[in-house]
């Protein structure tokens, strides 16, 4: 594998794009002057971030659903465990600023009387540590997860609605009191993080152009995935999964490994989230969220890794100017856009803008397009 | 004239019998009040409660409310409206001067409240005589054991009767000075009677009782316990067939479309709150035009709820499915789209809040069966589930449009090539699916909340059912409701209802990897297609 089979046209395009982000928000959140109308405010600094975050999610649910078939209505459960994660360390660092003073137990441990930080809690004051464990917790699930359904070839629909299941039944158990997660006040109330100030603009900034940069890492780790020979394989087991078992390839490890990866992105995205938005909750489990990312993938055009980007964009930039300017049709327009994109876009934005390309090319007559590398991907 | 001296007689006797009953232990009693001492007036409340007297209810009651009055050794009855009466004839006479009450203190208080229990007891009327019965069970109050023996000697009505004898044992058995003998028969009535109550009066027995009377109670309290048991454990499998029959209205429809056609239908769950809705607008309309009607609500509202969300899902199905058969998962995203604008829609037109179902007359109560108390909605409920899940069978089964319908499940191209219009068997069956659904929303109306997110609470449960009990079987749908009902609430006074409900999901989990086409999978080359 080379790195032009890493790096194709729509890599590159997609790599530009995020890189002038990470400069020009920046740039335009500091260096210009208030007045001026190029000036990005402070609140949308973090609104960025957190629209970044879920472009990474959006990716990691493109990966197994448009190179392997997996349809995952669950991904938003990795997602919030990895925020869970993140949430644990920024309540460690709250220390004695919480409202009861408490320089080891968070706030709501302390309202539930409880007299010493649980197992689990212990270690996540040191940031590595909770690094660490941003990827393996929402790693190990899926790989649990995972090995049952694989092995015994649940697969489609079936799969789906597991997922499905999986991901209420974490929302039920994080809104217990006693699993020791806040319940259903999630984690909030954070203070610092690494010792700064998390409602700094200058934080925000920083955290904006990691998220950037995680998402960039994202990118290019999905795109050596799908452009090595493991990645042929998924794309197989996609298109005729019975026909890659019967030619000797174990799908069941191509589809685990694919799955946790995925997983482990997800909780990334989850983590970069919290920090941005400055809460995690259990409704971060519901069932609904993890089929709304699906649906940013299939609006961006599913398979493509660019495409999810570019869907988790435009959906949450319209989610948000719809809740401020006519909450009503929110949902309208939600539901709307899952119609027409299964019916009418299955191949989602790029894929159309693809198609009409190559229409226009013919027409022209032009010398042949030259198709891009990940073509098997479509 | 001797026969004129012999009736001057016989009156002079007569007048000297009825005075004779007029100075009973209730006149011999009222002057002890007009003495005003603590000691007097407490004996004197035995005394006059004793009696039987016509004026001993009203005299103690006036006591308690501090309307006794004496003045000059005479003791009168006030009335709310500042009347009195002499409490010896019952005359109403004129207020005489200087009265006051009779004091009354804490201990004057609790024989009042023993004199009323064992008054009431006598009472003529049996509701009274009930209350009584229960309050004196409570208070175990050794002061109306007398009159509980007259009332139980007295009583025709077998529950009244028992509910007399169980006070009488409470009292024994708290009574340091009675029998063992009489203790034992006490038990005897207090394990027959079986409840928390008799059990929470078996194990405090007093100190002091003797051994052979503790063992006695011991051994009825065990009886009693495993007959709770027992009940609690018959009452929890009821909540769980109970559940079941919900999840079996709402899972029945979702069977035959996913089966069918294989379709994952999303806003399912929708379709059961248009049922709903429909409900409510019928009963709305019932309000306002014909109040007569209201019991008969739910019967005219089932078949509109079927043809209305039956037509919808024939809209949905004709509109969009149609055109992404073979693509499960796209399917099952367009439908997800579908339920959020149906939620919005109704949402917009019916406000977010919850609407007003009301419950037929005839629905309501209860049934108390042995330790069952079993209610009339969920019994209707149980009852119109068996009855709809009877009803699909038969149509599947006997109709013209079942055949097809099983033959479209078992393998559509052969099924298209031996001449069936697969294209309106799926919309019919959609539609079928769809108005059951519905239906099932007019009988969750009774017992959820009527709100846009009425579906959103079934569908994971409902795909659960379908997935469990294997796709394309009404057999399997039944098992599986029914199955997940009562696990559930089996489940739940162990792990509480949130816990009760993870573990069944993690164990649908892992079951789906055993058999990952659910309990009663259809065999054959065409389910793998």
């Amino acid at each position: 594998m080379t790195m032009q089979s890493v790096l194709d046209r729509q890599s590159i395009i997609v790599l530009l794009l995020l890189g002038a982000a990470a400069i020009l928000v920046p740039v335009l959140n500091v260096a210009v002057d208030p007045a001026s109308p190029f000036h990005l405010s402070d609140h949308l600094v973090p609104l960025l971030g957190k629209y970044i975050s879920f472009a990474l999610l959006a990716l990691s649910v493109d990966l197994i659903w448009g190179f392997c078939g997996i349809l995952s209505l669950g991904h938003g459960a990795f997602f919030a465990l990895g925020g869970y994660a993140m949430g644990m360390y920024l309540m460690r660092q709250v220390g004695p600023r919480g409202v009861y003073a408490d320089p080891i137990l968070p706030d709501f441990m302390v309202f539930l009387n409880w007299k010493e930080l649980p197992w689990f809690w212990h270690g996540f004051d040191w940031l590595p540590f909770a690094a660490v464990m941003v990827l393996l917790v929402p790693g190990i699930l899926a790989f649990v997860f995972g090995w049952f359904a694989f092995r015994s070839r649940v697969t489609g629909v079936y799969l789906s609605i597991i997922t499905q299941a999986m991901t209420f039944a974490l929302m039920l158990a994080f809104f217990r009191n006693d699993m020791g997660f806040g319940g259903n006040n999630g984690l909030t109330d954070f203070k610092e993080i690494l010792g700064f100030p998390i409602q700094a603009a200058s934080t925000r900034i920083v955290l904006f152009v990691l998220s950037v940069a995680a998402l960039v890492g994202g990118y290019l780790l999905c795109r050596w995935v799908v452009s090595s020979k493991f990645g042929k394989v998924l794309v197989a087991v996609r298109d005729a999964e019975s026909r890659t078992r019967f030619l000797g390839y174990r799908v069941e490890h191509y589809k685990l490994a694919v799955f946790t990866l995925s997983a482990m992105l997800a909780g990334v995205a989850g983590a970069l989230y919290v920090p941005q938005v400055g809460i995690i909750n259990p409704s971060e489990f519901a069932p609904a969220n993890s089929i709304e990312v699906v649906i940013w993938v299939a609006v961006g055009g599913r398979g493509t890794l660019a495409g999810p980007i570019l869907g988790a964009l435009l959906v949450n930039a319209g989610k948000t100017w719809f809740t401020g300017v006519l909450p009503e049709f929110w949902l309208f327009a939600l539901g709307g856009l899952f119609v027409f994109v299964t019916l009418l876009m299955p191949r989602g934005i790029l894929g159309a803008a693809k198609d009409l390309w190559a229409h226009a090319g013919q027409r022209l007559k032009s010398r042949p397009i030259s198709e891009p590398v990940s073509q098997a991907a479509e | 004239m001797t026969s004129l001296r012999t009736f001057l007689q016989a009156f002079v006797l007569l007048v000297g019998m009825a005075a004779a009953a007029v100075a009973g232990p209730y006149e011999d009693a009222l002057p002890r009040f007009a003495a005003d001492s603590y000691a007097d007036t407490e004996a004197a409340i035995g005394a006059v409660a004793g009696s039987g007297h016509g004026q001993s209810l009203s005299l103690v009651e006036a006591l308690r409310d501090e309307r006794l009055m004496i003045a000059a050794g005479q003791v009168y009855i006030r009335d709310a409206a500042g009347k009195f009466v002499d409490a010896a004839t019952g005359q109403a006479v004129e207020p005489p001067a200087g009265a006051k009450p009779v004091r009354v203190n804490n201990r004057v208080r609790r024989a009042i409240e023993a004199a009323l229990g064992s008054m009431t007891l006598l009472s003529t009327d049996a509701g009274t005589r009930l209350d009584a019965a229960r309050a004196v069970f409570r208070s175990r109050d050794a002061a109306a054991l007398p009159a509980l023996e007259k009332a139980i000697a007295q009583e025709s009505d077998a529950d009244l009767r028992n509910a007399l004898e169980s006070a009488r044992a409470a009292i024994v058995l708290s009574k340091p000075d009675a029998s063992s003998s009489q203790k034992l028969a006490a038990i005897e009535i207090l394990h027959a009677r079986g409840d928390q109550d008799a059990l929470a009066l078996l194990s405090s027995l007093p100190p002091g009782t003797s051994a052979d009377v503790s063992e006695a109670a011991a051994k009825a309290a065990e009886g009693i316990r495993s007959r709770l048991a027992l009940w609690s454990a018959v009452q929890n499998v009821w909540y769980g067939v109970s559940l079941g029959s919900v999840l079996l209205l709402a899972a029945i429809g979702l069977s035959i479309t996913f089966g069918t056609m294989g379709v994952i239908n999303m806003a399912h769950g929708e379709m059961v709150m248009i049922g709903a809705y429909a409900t409510f607008l019928v009963q709305e309309v019932i309000r306002t035009h014909a109040p007569g009607l209201f019991g008969a609500s739910l019967f005219i509202a089932l078949p509109l709820a079927f043809l209305v969300a039956g037509l919808i899902g024939i809209l949905i199905e004709r509109t969009v499915i149609r055109f992404l058969y073979g693509r499960p998962l796209e399917t099952l995203l367009a439908t997800w789209g579908i339920s959020l604008i149906l939620q919005q829609g109704v949402r917009t037109i019916f406000g977010p809040t919850n609407r007003e179902v009301g419950t037929p007359a005839w629905m309501s109560g209860a049934l108390e069966l042995g330790g069952l108390s079993l209610t009339y909605n969920r019994i209707a409920i149980v009852v119109f589930a068996f009855a709809v899940f009877a009803t699909l069978l038969l149509v599947l089964r006997y109709t013209s449009l079942g055949l097809y319908v099983r033959a479209v499940t078992q393998n559509r191209r052969m099924a298209g090539s031996m001449g069936i219009r697969t294209n309106r068997i799926d919309a019919l069956a959609f539609g079928l699916g769809s108005g059951v659904a519905g239906i099932a929303g007019v009988a969750l109306s009774q017992i959820d909340n009527v709100s846009p997110n009425l579906g959103q609470g079934y569908i994971i449960d409902s795909f659960m059912v379908v997935v469990f009990g294997g796709v394309g079987n009404l057999w399997g749908t039944l098992v599986g409701a029914m199955t997940l009902g009562v696990a559930n609430k089996l489940l739940e006074p162990y792990a509480g209802a949130v816990l009760g409900k993870i573990v069944l999901l993690v164990a649908i989990i892992l079951f789906i990897q055993r058999r990952p086409r659910g309990l009663f999978a259809l065999k054959g080359r065409a389910v793998e297609a």
